[in-house]
């Protein structure tokens, strides 16, 4: 998922797919769902193996991720070792575990490119509850989904933050 | 409490212990900004983010806003108050950028990146002796850079940068060696890539290290002294960071505890340097890293090994977490990162880390490095998050009534082990020295 390409908002190349926005909310919903419930493995089985999970820093949302400093960077392996921590009781800043709540709307899918990858954006507010912390994730989600066999996957997520600054959080300990 | 009774040591039994209201009292956070924060040498930025004339940014340092510029006239590094002098408001109301005046939006009064006064609006209704220049920006009271790290102090008559970093300068210079080296050969076109690497971003500024862009800026609900503990702790690792450590078993990563020293380098100063089993980008391949850097990494060790000899080889193969009294680390372990702690209230604190690079870097170099870093450190790491934990955890515990914390380990080591906590105690000493001279002052 290339920085350039990532927060464009209509993209030329795309063409109109037979993906319906009702089957695209459908993942992204089981996706809020799994990880409020703390399904993590459930929840990597809805990734592909070419998966990217990425989170530019607060104060560079045009990152470049092959040369810029970035909160998260994940393919499919480091995904698990995420998964492998958090369902750790030695995640420290996640045990006990927080409580959180996925909440994703404005879903448009834009189209797809020539390897039928989906593209599609969407608004999400991922609030987290934990001990005093009252935290609130708030930004875009710009997406790839990809078919694979009869479901549908996730192979993308580059994920926008709107504040100016993390702080005064101290983490991005859970998965947004 | 008296400054003088907060710190309780007993050198026969190997005992010492801080008081906890050294984490929760009002009144010690205004003398530490006062006496510690306005008397040291404090790091504001590195010269590589202002790297073109007209080059800014904005910082908040011992709580003060401040803006550091690159003069269009003479290419100068300068370092004002972020404070229109009219009637106050901030001038400087972006992260960065390049600019080629700074006009403050509430009347407009206009400024150039040598801060003087160029421009007010209806400036003859001030009356005949209305002298603009006495009303350019004000400087920070002294500015001194070494080897592209600025520094501020709000003490005119505070010593010499070169003087304060102490010991401290040795381990800066030879990892600016090391990092000149890695530079060089990457230049000179020893990659799997072009022989421009990754540089591009570093026109205008030619030395070793560059900061990248992006930076991880964050706070803790925690006393700022609880970071400054955690960030030279060796002690802390294993159980802390088990799910780091069992990553990089899962990686086929060896996990044998890391072994060191502690060394202390005058004026609060110290470092630890220890062995690790993680690779390092400059320059110790490991399992984690993949095939693909593997044969770079080899040769820049080789490099870096054949060129400065026994130092080269520390710079290599050892980890160091330099502490530069009081709020700045220069973290040189999975990758190369500058910590900056800033002392916002009793029980909170702003972080802000920037990493470093070569200037010029191998791309499947500068792959490796930014993934090693990000999986251990930062917001989003597999460890960073556990110390916010554990530091927000011991700033809910100094209000549980328990009054002592206690900082004995090591105390009878000969050779200080990097898992001691000889270098916390000359911390708090210092800490607590410049108090009891600054309250010496006062009355």
């Amino acid at each position: 998922m290339s920085p350039r390409e990532a927060p464009v908002l209509e993209r030329r190349d795309l063409r109109p797919t037979s993906v319906a926005r009702a089957e695209v909310e459908d993942l992204l919903y089981t996706e809020a769902y799994l990880l409020d419930e703390w399904r993590m493995e459930d929840w990597l089985e809805l990734w592909t193996e070419d998966a990217e999970y990425v989170i530019p820093t607060n104060d560079n949302p045009h990152a470049d991720p092959e040369n810029d400093l970035m909160y998260i960077n994940h393919d499919y392996r480091l995904l698990k070792g995420l998964v492998v921590r958090l369902m750790s009781v030695h995640a420290h800043r996640e045990y006990p575990w927080s409580k959180t709540r996925h909440i994703v709307s404005n879903v448009r899918v834009l189209g797809e490119d020539d390897d039928g990858v989906v593209h599609g954006d969407a608004a999400f507010m991922v609030w987290r509850f934990r001990l005093q912390d009252r935290d609130c994730y708030v930004g875009r989600y710009d997406f790839r989904v990809r078919r694979v066999g009869s479901d549908l996957k996730l192979a993308g997520k580059w994920i926008t933050l709107d504040a100016w600054t993390l702080a005064p959080y101290g983490a991005v300990s859970i998965i947004l | 409490m008296d400054i003088a009774d907060l710190i309780v040591e007993r050198a026969e039994e190997g005992y010492f212990a801080y008081h906890r209201s050294a984490l929760t009292s009002e009144e010690i956070h205004r003398a530490e900004l006062e006496h510690i924060f306005n008397r040291s040498w404090l790091f504001v930025a590195h010269e590589s983010e202002v790297p073109e004339r007209g080059d800014y940014v904005r910082r908040s340092v011992g709580t003060r806003p401040l803006f550091v510029v690159r003069s269009r006239r003479t290419g100068e590094v300068r370092v004002f108050a972020n404070s229109c002098t009219h009637r106050g408001a901030t001038i400087c109301r972006s992260d960065r950028g390049n600019a080629k005046t700074f006009q403050c939006f509430y009347h407009a009064w206009t400024f150039d990146s040598d801060g003087s006064l160029i421009g007010v609006p209806d400036e003859e209704t001030y009356g005949p002796h209305f002298d603009k220049s006495k009303f350019g920006l004000v400087p920070v009271p002294r500015m001194e850079s070494y080897r592209g790290m600025i520094f501020v102090s709000y003490d005119p008559d505070v010593e010499d940068l070169v003087d304060y970093l102490a010991g401290a300068r040795e381990y800066i210079d030879a990892m600016m060696d090391a990092a000149e080296v890695a530079a060089t050969f990457s230049a000179n076109g020893h990659g799997s890539g072009n022989g421009n690497g990754s540089g591009a971003d570093a026109d205008g500024w030619s030395g070793p290290l560059q900061v990248l862009r992006g930076t991880h800026r964050y706070g803790i609900k925690a006393n700022w002294k609880l970071l400054v503990e955690n960030s030279f702790d060796g002690y802390h690792l294993g159980p802390t960071h088990a799910t780091y450590f069992q990553f990089l078993k899962d990686q086929n990563v060896d996990v044998s505890p890391s072994t060191g020293t502690m060394k202390l380098l005058g004026n609060g100063h110290a470092v630890i340097e220890y062995s690790g089993s993680w690779g390092r980008p400059i320059a110790r391949w490991a399992e984690q890293f993949g095939d693909a850097s593997r044969q770079q990494l080899e040769a820049l060790r080789e490099k870096i090994i054949d060129e400065l000899g026994e130092t080269g080889f520390r710079m290599a193969e050892l980890n160091r977490n330099l502490f530069i009294y009081p709020n700045l680390f220069v973290m040189d372990n999975n990758a190369t990162a500058l910590r900056v702690i800033e002392p916002t209230s009793t029980a909170y604190m702003d972080v802000a880390q920037y990493e470093l690079a070569p200037r010029v870097e191998d791309p499947t170099v500068r792959k490796v490095r930014l993934e090693s870093y990000v999986t251990f450190a930062g917001p989003g790491g597999l460890a960073t998050p556990d110390d916010v934990e554990a530091l927000e955890s011991c700033q809910q515990g100094a209000s549980s009534g328990v009054e002592w914390s206690l900082l004995s380990r090591g105390y009878f080591s000969e050779e200080p082990p990097m898992s001691g906590e000889l270098q916390m105690r000359v911390f708090w000493r210092r800490w607590q020295e410049q108090l009891l001279a600054g309250a010496l002052v006062a009355s």
